[in-house]
C-alpha cells in the first residue's frame, strides 16, 4: 500500500477528511518552499500538492499565475522540483504531490519523469491539462512505478466522463468545485452537493474537493460531503502577504473546520 | 491521401485534445454539432449563401502582371482574400463558427486576436447572428493593431486587453481558454485558426478550404492547367491549409512561410520549424518554440498574426511526410515585399500575407516564365499602415 491510500485509511478510521493545502514550488524560492511544507504539515496537512512553475497556466487564475512567474523568475524548473522533494524526504514522510502542466513531463520524458519522481519520494501526480484520454503512456508507466495518477472531474463532467476519470485515477479524484480557474469564487449549492454524491455513487476511490475555497465556512461544507478539501490560491496569498504567524493561523483554523 | 485526422484528432502523431476536464463535454459536444452540420443541407446551403452575398465570395484570383514582371520568372497569381468582407480570410472560418454557435444555441461568443482581422471577423459573425461578444488581445498587439481595436469596438464587442506573459497571441489564446473554461455553458470559443484541441483543426481547416477549392477553379480556367507551386504564410496556419487542402493530392510544391523576425540567429522569431522541437501546448502537440525544461519561449515578429510560439499540429505532420516545405522571411524581407507589392500593383498587402509575397521575390526569378505560382493573400494592408509608418520613422 503507498502512502495516499495509507493516508486515506487511516483518515477512515478516525472519521477524519483530509486537508491538502498547494503551494508553488520555488516562491519565492526553493529554500522556502521546504521550510513552508514543513510548516504544513506542522498545522495538520495529510497531503501536500507542490506547484511545478509553467509559462502558461490555463487552468489557473491571477494568484497562481503570479506565482508560478515569481518561481520562474527564481530559475525553478521541474528538474529542481524533483530535487526538492528527494531533499524534503530527510524532514517528512507525507506524502507529496505534483500538480504540473504536461509539457514540461513530455520534455522531461514520461519514463523518465515517472523513474526520477518515484525514486525522489514523490507519491502522485495532477495533470490539468491532460485528460486521461490522452495519457495511455502515463498511467502504465506510473502503474508500473507505484505512482498515483489523480484526474480531474468537473460539474460539466457527463457519467461517461465520470466512470473514465474515476478508472484512470487512483489515490484520489479531483473534483474541481466551480467551472472555472484555480481562485474563482465557489458556490455551494445543492448542485454542488449532487455532482460529489453523482461521483460517490459512481465510484468507491476517495474524492477531494478544490478550485475556489478559501475560508473555514467553505472547508466545513464541502468536507460534509467529500473526502477532502484542496485549499490552493488562498494559501498563496497568505504566503505573499508574508507574515508567518498569519499563515500559520489560518492553516490551523482551516484544519480545525475539515471534519 | 489519408482522410485526417483520426477519431481522436490526430494528424499522425500530432493534435489531439489536451484540456482541462472542464473543457472535455464542451469539446464533444462542439465535433458532434460540427459533424452533424456538415451533413445538414440547410446549414451549408445558408452558409453558402452568406458567403456568397455577405463575405463577397468567390474571391478572385488575380495576375499580378506588373509585379511578376518586376521581380522576373514565374508567373504570379494572387488570391485575393483581402477582398473578402472585413478584409481577411478570418471570415471565412468565423462565420462558419458563429452560424454553429447560434444553432447549438450558444448566447455569447469569444475569441483571441493577434493583428485583430480574427476579432474583427468574431465580431462581424456575433453582429450577424445576434451574439454577444468578447474578444481577447495582448497589449502589445492592441498597441500596434490600434485601427482593428477600435473597428471591433464599432461592431459591438468588447476588448478585453490581456496583460500576462509576452502580452501576445498566446496569452490572449491563455485568457480566451480560461473565459471558456468559466462560462462554457453559455458560451462558445472561435479558436482563429488550425489549432487548439480537436475537433477546432479540422473544422477550421474544412471552413478555409474554401479557399482552395475556388482557386482551383480560376486557375483552371484562367490556364487550362494547376499552378506549379503554392505559397501562403503559416502563423497558427490557417490560411495555408485553406489554400493547400484542395491540392495535398496534386503534383504541386507547397511552400509555409513562417516569421523569421529579425534573423533565426537572434533567437528573436516565431519560426517554429527552424527554432522548435515537439511540445504540448494550448490543446494539442505540435511543434512550439520551447526552453529544455517545457516552458514556452517568447517570440517576435513585426506581424502580429505570425507572432506567436506554435502552429497548428497539421502542419507538422505534412512536413514530416515530405508534402509541405517550410520556410522563413525576416521583418525586413516582408516590409520591402510589403511595399514592392503596394507600388507595382496598387495592392498593400497585411504584413502576415507580406511574408508569402517575400518568398515569391525569392522563388520567381529561379523560375522559368511558363511556372505558374499561387500565393495566398490572406488579408489587406490598411491595419499596417499606421505600424509601418513608426517603423520607418515617419509621423503621421
Amino acid at each position: 500500500m503507498n502512502r495516499i491510500e495509507e493516508t486515506f485509511m487511516a483518515l477512515k478510521k478516525q472519521n477524519k477528511k483530509a486537508f491538502i493545502p498547494y503551494i508553488m514550488a520555488g516562491d519565492p524560492n526553493l529554500e522556502k518552499t521546504i521550510e513552508y511544507v514543513r510548516l504544513l504539515e506542522k498545522c495538520g496537512a495529510d497531503i501536500v500538492e507542490l506547484g511545478v512553475p509553467f509559462t502558461d497556466p490555463l487552468a489557473d487564475g491571477p494568484t497562481i499565475q503570479r506565482a508560478a512567474e515569481r518561481a520562474l523568475k527564481a530559475g525553478v524548473t521541474l528538474k529542481k522540483v524533483i530535487a526538492l522533494v528527494k531533499d524534503l524526504r530527510q524532514y517528512t514522510r507525507i506524502p507529496i504531490v505534483l500538480m504540473t502542466y504536461y509539457n514540461p513531463v513530455f520534455r522531461y520524458g514520461e519514463e523518465r519523469f515517472v523513474r526520477d519522481a518515484v525514486s525522489a519520494g514523490i507519491d502522485g501526480v495532477i495533470t490539468p491539462d491532460l485528460p486521461p484520454d490522452e495519457a495511455a503512456g502515463l498511467i502504465r508507466l506510473s502503474r508500473v512505478a507505484g505512482l498515483d495518477t489523480i484526474f480531474l472531474l468537473a460539474p460539466t463532467s457527463t457519467d461517461n466522463r465520470i466512470k473514465k476519470v474515476a478508472g484512470a485515477s487512483t489515490g484520489f479524484i479531483y473534483y474541481v468545485s466551480v467551472t472555472g480557474i484555480t481562485g474563482s469564487s465557489l458556490l455551494i449549492d445543492d448542485e454542488l452537493y449532487t455532482s460529489i454524491n453523482r461521483i460517490k455513487a459512481l465510484t468507491k476511490k476517495p474524492v477531494c474537493v478544490g478550485f475556489g475555497v478559501s475560508t473555514p465556512e467553505d472547508a466545513i461544507s464541502i468536507s460534509k460531503v467529500s473526502d477532502g478539501v484542496i485549499i490552493g490560491s488562498a494559501i498563496v496569498k497568505k504566503i505573499v502577504e508574508g507574515s508567518e504567524e498569519g499563515l500559520k493561523d489560518f492553516l490551523i483554523n482551516i484544519r480545525g473546520a475539515i471534519r | 491521401m489519408e482522410k485526417l485526422p483520426d477519431k481522436k484528432g490526430y494528424f499522425g502523431q500530432y493534435g489531439g485534445r489536451f484540456v482541462p476536464e472542464t473543457l472535455m463535454p464542451a469539446l464533444i459536444e462542439l465535433e458532434t454539432a460540427y459533424l452533424s452540420s456538415k451533413k445538414n443541407k440547410d446549414f451549408q446551403k445558408q452558409l453558402a449563401y452568406l458567403q456568397k452575398t455577405y463575405i463577397g465570395r468567390p474571391t478572385s484570383l488575380y495576375f499580378a502582371e506588373r509585379f511578376t514582371g518586376h521581380i522576373g520568372g514565374a508567373k504570379i497569381y494572387l488570391k485575393r482574400e483581402d477582398l473578402a468582407h472585413t478584409g481577411a480570410h478570418k471570415i471565412n472560418n468565423a462565420l462558419g463558427q458563429a452560424l454553429l454557435a447560434k444553432k447549438m444555441g450558444k448566447k455569447r461568443l469569444i475569441a483571441e486576436t493577434g493583428a485583430g482581422q480574427h476579432g474583427v471577423a468574431t465580431a462581424t459573425g456575433a453582429a450577424l447572428v445576434g451574439l454577444q461578444c468578447d474578444i481577447y488581445m495582448g497589449s502589445v498587439d492592441m498597441q500596434r493593431q490600434a485601427l482593428n481595436v477600435f473597428r471591433m469596438r464599432l461592431l459591438g464587442a468588447r476588448v478585453i486587453e490581456v496583460n500576462t506573459g509576452s502580452k501576445t497571441l498566446k496569452d490572449a489564446i491563455n485568457e480566451s481558454l480560461r473565459d471558456w473554461t468559466t462560462n462554457v455553458r453559455t458560451t462558445h470559443y472561435v479558436l482563429g485558426t488550425v489549432f487548439g484541441p480537436h475537433p477546432f483543426p479540422m473544422m477550421v481547416r474544412d471552413f478555409q478550404s474554401v479557399i482552395g477549392k475556388e482557386a482551383r477553379k480560376q486557375i483552371l480556367s484562367a490556364e487550362g492547367r494547376l499552378p506549379d507551386y503554392l505559397i501562403a504564410c503559416v502563423g497558427g496556419g490557417s490560411n495555408a491549409m485553406g489554400l493547400f487542402n484542395e491540392f495535398l493530392n496534386d503534383d504541386i510544391e507547397m511552400i509555409g512561410v513562417e516569421a523569421g523576425g529579425r534573423g533565426i540567429e537572434t533567437g528573436e522569431h516565431a519560426a517554429r520549424f527552424a527554432g522548435g522541437s515537439i511540445g504540448v501546448f494550448q490543446g494539442c502537440k505540435t511543434y512550439l518554440l520551447q526552453d529544455e525544461d517545457g516552458n514556452v519561449l517568447g517570440t517576435h515578429s513585426v506581424s502580429a498574426g505570425l507572432d506567436y510560439a506554435s502552429i497548428g499540429p497539421e502542419h507538422p505532420y505534412l512536413r514530416d511526410i515530405g508534402r509541405i516545405q517550410y520556410t522563413y522571411a525576416t521583418d525586413d524581407e516582408a516590409l520591402s515585399a510589403f511595399e514592392l507589392l503596394s507600388r507595382t500593383e496598387g495592392i498593400i498587402p497585411a504584413l502576415e500575407s507580406a511574408h508569402a509575397i517575400a518568398e515569391a521575390i525569392k522563388l520567381a526569378p529561379k523560375l522559368s516564365k511558363d511556372k505558374i505560382i499561387i500565393v495566398n493573400l490572406s488579408g489587406r494592408g490598411d491595419k499596417d499602415v499606421q505600424e509601418v509608418a513608426r517603423i520607418k520613422g515617419i509621423k503621421l
